[in-house]
């Protein structure tokens, strides 16, 4: 149940970022100066962290949307389903103690 | 005599195997639902691969500027890559939010309203990327030297 209403909110989020995303990398066919001037904005600290959940909403969706495909194809799914959110869980701390270090010194670290 | 005999609806026999009856409205739900799973796969590989060069590599979020883009693009694995993201996470991404919409809005209109918009989204984000993708130019006149793509005849 939760992790159903999770995989609708970060979908969502995700979606709208998408749309946004487009946009902002289309600047590039404006000018070389639209484009970096917008994605300096990106590199800021608060960005930085809103980058940060942002990934953690992706993570999370694709790590729980394997779950769910094999909940419907796999046919001990339905019966490992609750063991498989805990799998899910444990791979999205993996990865995103592999992502968060490198991604906060990039962020905060000197960098320009 | 025994009353209702005629206006009885016909019953099966009983242990008669039972008989789906045959969609009348097309499998488009079947087919979408398929869609959201194939494509899902799909996506990780991209997105995953799109978030490690981009975020995780080098200096990660600081390299990227113009030039960045530009590396990126004269290579046509990125361009597939990157059109193949953009349609299929928009299609997903669309699909999955009609699917939202028709579960949350009640009334006609404001369903139709929202999803109106949504294809609207979808129509002006598809085709702008894809052009995008397809008519960059690293080397722009008149841009400024040290901005432009390191291998523009410019530098
Ligand atoms: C990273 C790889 C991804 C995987 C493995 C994945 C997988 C899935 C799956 C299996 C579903 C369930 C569909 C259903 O229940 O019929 C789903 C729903 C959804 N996905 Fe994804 N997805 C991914 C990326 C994305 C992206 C990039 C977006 C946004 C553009 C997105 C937005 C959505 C939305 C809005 C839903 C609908 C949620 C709902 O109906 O409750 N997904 N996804």
């Amino acid at each position: 149940m939760w992790s159903w209403v999770a995989h609708r909110v970060t979908g969502v989020l995700i979606f709208f970022f998408l749309l946004v995303h487009v946009l902002d990398t289309a600047l590039v066919r404006v000018s070389p100066e639209a484009y970096n001037a917008v994605i300096g904005t990106y590199q800021t600290p608060i960005m930085g962290l809103g980058e940060a959940g942002l990934v953690a909403a992706i993570v999370f969706h694709a790590f729980n949307g394997l779950r769910i495909i094999l909940v419907d194809f796999w046919a001990k799914g339905p019966k490992y389903q609750r063991v498989m959110l805990w799998v899910v869980l444990g791979l999205f701390a993996v990865t995103m103690a592999g992502f968060l270090p490198r991604h906060l010194m990039n962020v905060f670290g000197g960098g320009h | 005599m025994a009353y209702g005999t005629s206006a009885v609806a016909k019953v099966d026999a009983p242990r008669s195997p039972y008989v789906r009856r045959r969609t009348t409205r097309g499998n488009y739900e079947l087919y979408s639902w398929v869609f959201m799973r194939a494509s899902g796969v799909v996506l990780i590989v991209l997105i995953f691969g799109h978030l490690f060069v981009n975020l995780m590599v080098g200096e990660g979020v600081h390299a990227i500027d113009f030039g960045f883009v530009a590396g990126k693009w004269a290579n046509p694995l990125w361009q597939v890559w990157d059109l193949l993201m953009l349609w299929l996470a928009m299609i997903h991404g669309t699909n999955g939010v009609r699917t939202i919409i028709n579960d949350y809005a009640q009334k006609d209109l404001t369903r139709g309203v929202l999803k109106s918009l949504l294809y609207l989204a979808f129509v002006i984000v598809v085709v702008l990327g894809t052009l995008v993708i397809f008519t960059f130019d690293p080397c722009p006149v008149n841009a400024p030297e040290h901005l432009i793509a390191s291998f523009c005849p410019a530098r």
